[in-house]
């Protein structure tokens, strides 16, 4: 057992002046002083170590919270409608209809997957696939938003197949199938790569579950697996008995994951609910019992007793501060009524879970803690959890940012020949952000469960919920650094209309969305400006898409030495398809169909990845974005699936219109016969700008010559721009794409161009 | 020829499932005089020649860089085999 005595309430009153690590904990002298007066005593160290957790950035939002609040603010009637929990829980939880559930969130686990790619993106899936379970909800899907150093960096690799071995671990092992996601490189993410994890489950309306410790007398269990000493590289300052004392022993920063235990924990958590065996339901991701237990006492009756002897350990040696900070993985907690205790009990035991009742539920509206009899914390727990910190930081408009955008890219020199266009289109289809990612994806199963109605690489992935009416949801995630860097308020709309307009070509209605904003430092303002321009832009454009933002996560602090990333704001939405049947798939799969840009072409190359590919630029202002003509486009979509008009809808974006060709001819190997001269002549733009210009509101379908007439009626009566561009042509070795007047490259050609980018530097 | 053995294990503080899923099967077996299973790797190096101190040291060097992953593993032994 452990030498180490815990300090105690009675000892930090008794020894007012007893010097405390708190800066070796991240904290501040201010919020040291802060907790002080709060206590109106000195904190014990295990008091110390639990706030210094939850006032972490990453616990409290504390520079972010201001600027969040708009999501809650800038709401209609109509954004609440669907809308069963908002943010503030684990997950937002949206009616789909028929008695149907869907939760969803993103989150990022950046950090730890840079000092430990494969374990670091695992436990990223397995932690925020428990905030789906810890709703009441199956887990359905999973999804991941990547962000890597340059292609060519010697570093990168490592990363690279770390994290995608690591997902493709942890979810394939859960049997959850992976749906869709992003993976860009770019040199600003090379000391911090981003690894977004995103999942989505499904539940009954009668079985959600809250995180909150209601009715005093209930009992605090914790399940799943043991705790020991992961993740709490910082509670080992705590551990030596005073800071100048003997070294501190050496704790390891990350976490390792056990995908069959949670596999274990996600049947035994649903069988409990199926009983009604749980009042309420945290999962332990960050900050461990600190955050579980004061969480759960603060949206409760407020108060809490907890016996921390009774937490089973992996380690015993763990000190009582390192139990409360530990992020070992695999762990609930979970209140239970005292007469359901041994039904629960008898639930966890058939699963084989380990599980230990620590505590109960009090009206003391403290959160008291016990070691072996000794208290070693009493707090109040809302000024652990909730009123924790909020910054206003210093903003200030970057100064780089005038010329930055002054440096449009209408400038940069243009393809003058057919030859030259043919090039640059093979260069994009071959430039690691638009490269195929099957590399990466075929490492994921995505057809486990047997639900999956579209998957990579469609534009959003989609899931039946129900089997017997086809009903399913489509989600889409996007974000576009470059964007963001020239313009962040519009960047974070352009994100969110990438996304809903890929959830709309699906065929699916856009509901609800999920955030992760990944930044760099709080403490530098420009980055702060950054931040609350892109919340800004976010809020309004879900405000005018009426889709409310349901929950998410921020991630500060990312940036390679001193250089911030590219603001990052990860944008996913959710949308409902009455029937998975209706749905579009996002390339054209028969010859002969004709070929329809609906939308119209603008000269926008500024932040391209045609100015990025073939000049290595990066500047100007992002695309005009204007939302109700994306609301119209999704309408007409929806329309002409609900009427099955359309046999393939593919949105254009990244690479425009010359991409979305390249990935429609590849997928199915159906040719193309396409001419541009009716965009240059109703949109006045030249060929470059129509085949890589990035204007939104734009998406290429094929429709069926029968239904050509009906197809055309719909959009004019819809008022939507609609142009034939082409027919498709014949599939097989011979299959061509032909831009008439400019050039033709087969399709194998492209294909292969496409193919051998990411084995060249991962394979 | 001489052979170095280098032995890596998980870090003590670090979760290992391995160790775990055949600590729990030893004792759905009836083994249930162990209780905990930790599991570890052996590499064995077939060395060109005599084993030297700049032998070792080598191997040293890839057991840390190499063999092991420092973030969640330890190495615990590098040694001539039968020496």
């Amino acid at each position: 057992m452990s030498t180490h005595v815990a300090d105690t309430v009675e000892n930090a009153i008794a020894t007012p002046d007893k010097e405390q690590p708190y800066a070796a904990l991240g904290l501040k002298p201010d919020e040291y002083a802060q907790i002080r007066e709060i206590l109106g005593r000195r904190p014990t160290s295990g008091e110390l170590a639990m706030y210094s957790v939850m006032w972490s950035e990453h616990c409290s939002y504390k520079s972010s919270k201001m600027y969040l609040r708009q999501f809650g603010q800038k709401v209609s009637e109509k954004m609440k409608e669907k809308l069963m929990v908002g943010m503030g829980e684990n997950a937002g939880v949206v009616d789909v209809g028929e008695g149907w559930a869907v939760t969803f969130k993103v989150e990022s686990h950046n950090h730890p997957s840079y000092i430990e790619p494969f374990q670091g993106a695992a436990t990223g899936v397995g932690g925020i696939v428990r905030d789906i379970i810890s709703m009441g909800a199956r887990p359905v899907a999973i999804m991941d938003q990547l962000r890597f150093g340059a292609i060519d960096h010697p570093d990168t690799a490592r990363v690279v197949n770390g994290v995608v071995s690591g997902i493709s671990f942890y979810g394939n092992c859960l049997g959850l199938p992976n749906i869709g996601g992003e993976t860009y490189f770019d040199s600003v993410y090379q000391g911090n790569p981003l690894v977004n994890a995103l999942s989505v489950g499904v539940l009954r309306h009668e079985d959600l579950h809250l995180a909150n410790a209601s009715g005093v007398g209930n009992k605090i269990v914790l399940f799943g697996a043991r705790t020991g000493g992961d993740g709490i590289g910082g509670a080992s300052i705590l551990a030596s008995d005073s800071f100048d004392a003997a070294g501190p022993t050496k704790r390891p920063a990350v976490q390792v994951g056990d995908p069959f235990a949670e596999k274990v924990l996600i049947e035994c958590c649903l069988e409990l609910y199926r009983l009604g065996l749980v009042e309420g339901i945290q999962d332990l991701g960050a900050a461990g019992i600190s955050c579980a237990t004061s969480e759960l006492a603060a949206n409760g009756d407020g108060g809490m007793i907890v016996h921390l002897e009774e937490v089973l350990l992996r380690d015993p040696t763990l000190t009582a501060e390192e139990i409360l900070m530990s992020e070992s993985q695999e762990r609930m907690m979970a209140v239970v009524e005292p007469s359901k205790l041994d039904a629960f009990l008898a639930v966890v035991a058939k699963w084989d879970v380990e599980t230990s009742v620590l505590g109960e539920v009090t009206d003391t509206g403290r959160l008291i803690i016990h070691h072996f009899g000794e208290e070693i914390v009493n707090v109040d727990p809302s000024t652990v959890a909730v009123d924790g910190p909020v910054y206003e930081r210093p903003v200030a408009y970057p100064l780089w940012l005038d010329a930055l955008q002054k440096d449009s890219a209408s400038t940069l020199p243009r393809a003058t020949s057919g030859a030259e266009l043919r090039e640059q289109v093979i260069r994009l289809v071959a430039s690691p952000n638009l490269a195929d990612k099957s590399f990466i994806t075929d490492q994921y199963d995505y057809f486990v469960m047997g639900n999956t109605a579209l998957s990579f690489p469609d534009d959003a992935g989609m899931i039946r919920v129900d089997e017997e009416s086809g009903l399913g949801f489509a989600i889409a995630t996007d974000a576009n650094g470059r964007y963001c860097q020239l313009d962040p308020y519009a960047g974070a709309r352009l994100a969110l209309a990438e996304a809903y307009r890929n959830v709309a070509v699906s065929g699916a209605v856009p509901v609800a969305v999920t955030d992760c904003l990944n930044f760099g430092s709080p403490e530098n303002p420009e980055v702060m400006w950054q931040f609350k321009q892109a919340v800004e832009g976010l809020a309004d454009g879900c405000l005018e898409l009426e889709i409310p933002v349901t929950g998410g996560n921020v991630s500060f602090y990312n940036q390679t030495g001193d250089q911030p990333i590219f603001p990052t704001p990860v944008v996913g939405v959710l949308g409902i398809i009455d029937d998975v049947a209706r749905r579009i798939p996002s390339a054209w799969q028969d010859e002969g169909n004709n070929i329809y840009l609906l939308g119209y072409t603008r000269d926008e190359l500024d932040g391209s990845a045609w100015a990025g590919t073939i000049h290595d630029h990066l500047g100007g202002l992002p695309p005009i974005l204007d939302l109700s003509t994306e609301m119209d486009l999704a309408g007409l979509l929806q329309g002409a699936a609900i009427e099955s008009l359309v046999l393939s809808a593919h949105d254009l974006s990244d690479g425009g219109l010359a991409q979305a060709l390249a990935e429609s001819v590849m997928r199915f190997g159906v040719g193309a016969r396409v001419w541009l001269n009716d965009i240059i002549e109703r949109d006045g733009v030249d060929a470059t700008a129509a085949l890589f210009s990035e204007s939104t509101a734009r998406v290429l379908v094929s429709v069926d010559r029968e239904d050509d007439v009906r197809f055309v009626g719909l959009c004019n009566a819809r008022n939507y721009p609609v142009l034939r561009i082409g027919v498709t042509d014949q599939r097989g070795d011979d299959a061509v794409l032909d831009v008439q007047g400019q050039f033709i490259i087969p399709v194998s050609e492209i294909r292969e161009r496409s193919n051998e980018t990411l084995p060249k530097y991962f394979g | 020829m001489p052979i170095i053995v280098v032995e890596v294990m998980p870090k003590a503080e670090i979760l290992d499932p391995q160790g775990k899923a055949v600590a729990g099967a030893l004792t759905r077996l009836g083994y249930t005089q162990f209780s905990a299973v930790r599991m570890g790797k052996r590499f064995e190096l077939t060395v060109e020649g005599p084993v030297t101190a700049e032998t070792l040291a080598a191997a040293k060097v890839i057991a840390d860089e190499i063999l092991s992953n420092a973030v969640i593993e330890d190495v615990v032994s590098v040694t001539e085999l039968g020496a």
